[in-house]
C-alpha cells in the first residue's frame, strides 16, 4: 500500500507536533456494486498502530465511516529523538508500515 | 460645486462600474476548475498532505525508479531525476508524435515508452500505475502554463475536437458549450459548472474515491448527457483532449488536482 | 364513555401515524442509545468539551474533512482516552475510535469521513478520571448534480 507520512523535520523537546499519514486504499464500504451488479464485499483498514521508539502513541479503529484512502492527522509530545513506526491492516489481514525518524533538540 | 449626497452617489456609481469592469473582463480570461471549486476542495488540493492525489504521485515516484520489461531499465536509466527532465513536459501534451504521426497525450506517451523502450506490457487506463506515472510526469509542471500550440501540422486534431466540444448528443441533446460555457459559474443543483479546463489532470475527484484521467472525466461527461461513451484513447477523445488543451491555454497546471 | 376530547386525541395519533408511514422512506436512522450504554459502561454523557469542527455543507458524502478536539490539559493525571464516533444515519453507526494517552499532548484528531446523507456526527470522549463527554455537528449532504458513470 502506497502510504505517505509527515512529521516536522525536527522539534523541541516537550514540543507538541503534528503527526501525518495518508494512505491509499479503497475502504470498500460493502455496500457498493460493481458493473457486473456483484456486491463488492467490505475492506477496510480497521486497525492503524502508531508507536513512538517502541511505546504506542496513537491506535485507530476503523471502520467504512471513514473515507477511501485515509488521512490522519493527531499529535504526540516530541519527548526524545527517535522512529515513529505505523502498522496497519485490512479486513483481508494485508498489511502496511512505514517509519519515520524525528529529531528532538535541546 | 456639487452636493454631498451627489458626490456620494457619483463615487457609488464609479465604484460600481470599476467593478462590473472588472468582472467583465474576468469572464474573458479562462478559469480553472479549482476557482469555482469550494473552500474546502481548495484547502485540500493546496495542501500536499491532505491532498489524496499526492498518493499517486508517490507512486509514481516509485515507478519512475522501478526497472520494468525485457530491458530491464527503469524510466530513470534514462530520464534520470524527473524534476529536471519532466519539467515542462505536461505542458506541451497532447501533441502530434513526429514519428507515428499519430495524436498523443501524456498517458500514450507513457505507454509507448513501455512498449518501444522498456520492452513492456503498456499500462492501462485507470489502473494505479498509469495513474500514478501520469500525475508523477505531469506534477514535475506543476505551475507552469498549458502551451499546446495548433500549427498546420495538428490542425485537423483542433478541428475535429471543436466539432466534437459544440456538437449536441445524447438524450439531453447537449453540447459541452451549454454547460461549460454558457452556464459556468452557474448552479446545477447544488454544485456549481466549471469551465471544464483538463489543467489539474489526473485529479483526485471524490465522486470516484480515487485518482483518475481526464478521459475518465469526458466520459463521464458523456454519460452526463446519456450520450454512448466513447472508448479510451478513441479518436474522438484524443482530439477533444487537444481542443481542450487549447481553450485551457495558458492556466497553470495544477496535478494533483483535487474535485468534488 | 368516550370523550370528545379522547376521540379527537385518537384520530390525531391515527393522523399522525399514517403520515408517518406515508412518509417513510427506507432512510436510516439508528437509536444509539443502547451503543453510547455499551461504550459507556452505563456512566452518563455530559454534553460539552468536545468539538466536531466540519463543513456545514459537504461537497460530497464520499469525503467529508473532519476534525474532533476535547479541552483537556493531556497530562497524565488528566487526559482523553479515547474519542468514539457515531453516526445517526450510517448503514454502521460506529464510524470510528481513537484511543490516544497523556503522551498525545494535545486531543485532536483530523480525518475525513463518510457521510450517508445530511445527519449530525456525534463525538464521545472517555476521559481517565471516568466521565464521558460529548460534542456533535450538524452536515448538509447534498446529492452530485452529474451522476457519475463511474
Amino acid at each position: 500500500m502506497v502510504a505517505r507520512v509527515q512529521v516536522p523535520s525536527s522539534a523541541a523537546r516537550g514540543e507538541v507536533i503534528a503527526v501525518r499519514i495518508a494512505i491509499q486504499h479503497p475502504m470498500e464500504t460493502g455496500f457498493r456494486y460493481d458493473l457486473r451488479g456483484i456486491r463488492v464485499s467490505k475492506n477496510v483498514i480497521n486497525n492503524l498502530v502508531c508507536r513512538y521508539n517502541g511505546t504506542e502513541i496513537f491506535r485507530a479503529e476503523m471502520g467504512s465511516g471513514i473515507a477511501a484512502n485515509p488521512s490522519l492527522q493527531f499529535y504526540t509530545v516530541a519527548s526524545e529523538s527517535g522512529e515513529l513506526q505505523f502498522e496497519w491492516v485490512d479486513d483481508r489481514g494485508v498489511r502496511g508500515e512505514e517509519r519515520v525518524q524525528l529529531t528532538v533538540r535541546g | 460645486m456639487l452636493r454631498p449626497c451627489t458626490l456620494r452617489l457619483c463615487v457609488l456609481l464609479l465604484a460600481l462600474f470599476a467593478a462590473g469592469a472588472a468582472l467583465a473582463s474576468d469572464l474573458t480570461r479562462a478559469r480553472s476548475g479549482i476557482e469555482y471549486a469550494s473552500g474546502n476542495i481548495r484547502s485540500m488540493q493546496a495542501d500536499d498532505f491532505a491532498n489524496p492525489g499526492m498518493l499517486w504521485v508517490t507512486r509514481g515516484e516509485k515507478l519512475w525508479n522501478n526497472p520494468g520489461g525485457s530491458s530491464g531499465k527503469s524510466c530513470a536509466g534514462c530520464h534520470r531525476d524527473a524534476a529536471s527532465s519532466m519539467k515542462g513536459v505536461a505542458t506541451r501534451y497532447p501533441l502530434k508524435d513526429r514519428v507515428t504521426g499519430r495524436l498523443f497525450n501524456l498517458e500514450a506517451r507513457i505507454n509507448q515508452c513501455r512498449e518501444t523502450r522498456q520492452g513492456a506490457e503498456p499500462y492501462r487506463y485507470e489502473t494505479d500505475e498509469l495513474l500514478g506515472l501520469t500525475a508523477y510526469v505531469a506534477h514535475q509542471s506543476r505551475g507552469m502554463p498549458l502551451q499546446v500550440r495548433v500549427n498546420d501540422d495538428n490542425k485537423m486534431h483542433y478541428e475535429r475536437g471543436k466539432a466534437i466540444y459544440y456538437r449536441r448528443q445524447g438524450q439531453m441533446n447537449l453540447a459541452c458549450t451549454h454547460c461549460h460555457e454558457r452556464n459556468a459559474g452557474r448552479r446545477l443543483l447544488s454544485e456549481t459548472i466549471s469551465e471544464g479546463h483538463g489543467n489539474a489532470y489526473p485529479i483526485y475527484r471524490l465522486e470516484w474515491q480515487s485518482a483518475g484521467s481526464l478521459q475518465r472525466r469526458l466520459r463521464s461527461c458523456y454519460f452526463g448527457v446519456r450520450a454512448g461513451l466513447p472508448e479510451f484513447v478513441s479518436e474522438e477523445l484524443l482530439d477533444l483532449e487537444f481542443f481542450l488543451a487549447q481553450r485551457a491555454a495558458g492556466l497553470l497546471i495544477e496535478t494533483p488536482g483535487v474535485r468534488r | 364513555m368516550i370523550t370528545r376530547r379522547t376521540f379527537l386525541q385518537w384520530m390525531a395519533g391515527l393522523w399522525a401515524l399514517a403520515a408517518g408511514a406515508a412518509r417513510a422512506q427506507p432512510e436510516i436512522v439508528n437509536d444509539l442509545r443502547p451503543l453510547i450504554a455499551e461504550l459507556t459502561g452505563g456512566v452518563a454523557v455530559n454534553p460539552g468539551r468536545v468539538r466536531v469542527e466540519t463543513p456545514r455543507l459537504a461537497d460530497n458524502g464520499h469525503s467529508v474533512p473532519m476534525k474532533l478536539l476535547v479541552e483537556s490539559p493531556m497530562t497524565a493525571a488528566d487526559h482523553v482516552l479515547s474519542i468514539t464516533l457515531l453516526s445517526p444515519r450510517n448503514p454502521r453507526p460506529l464510524m470510528a475510535r481513537f484511543v490516544l494517552g497523556p503522551r498525545a499532548g494535545r486531543a485532536e484528531i483530523l480525518t475525513r469521513v463518510r457521510l450517508n446523507g445530511t445527519q449530525a456526527v456525534l463525538a464521545i470522549a472517555q476521559l481517565s478520571d471516568g466521565t464521558f463527554w460529548s460534542g456533535s455537528a450538524e452536515v448538509e449532504v447534498t446529492e452530485s448534480a452529474c451522476l457519475d458513470a463511474g
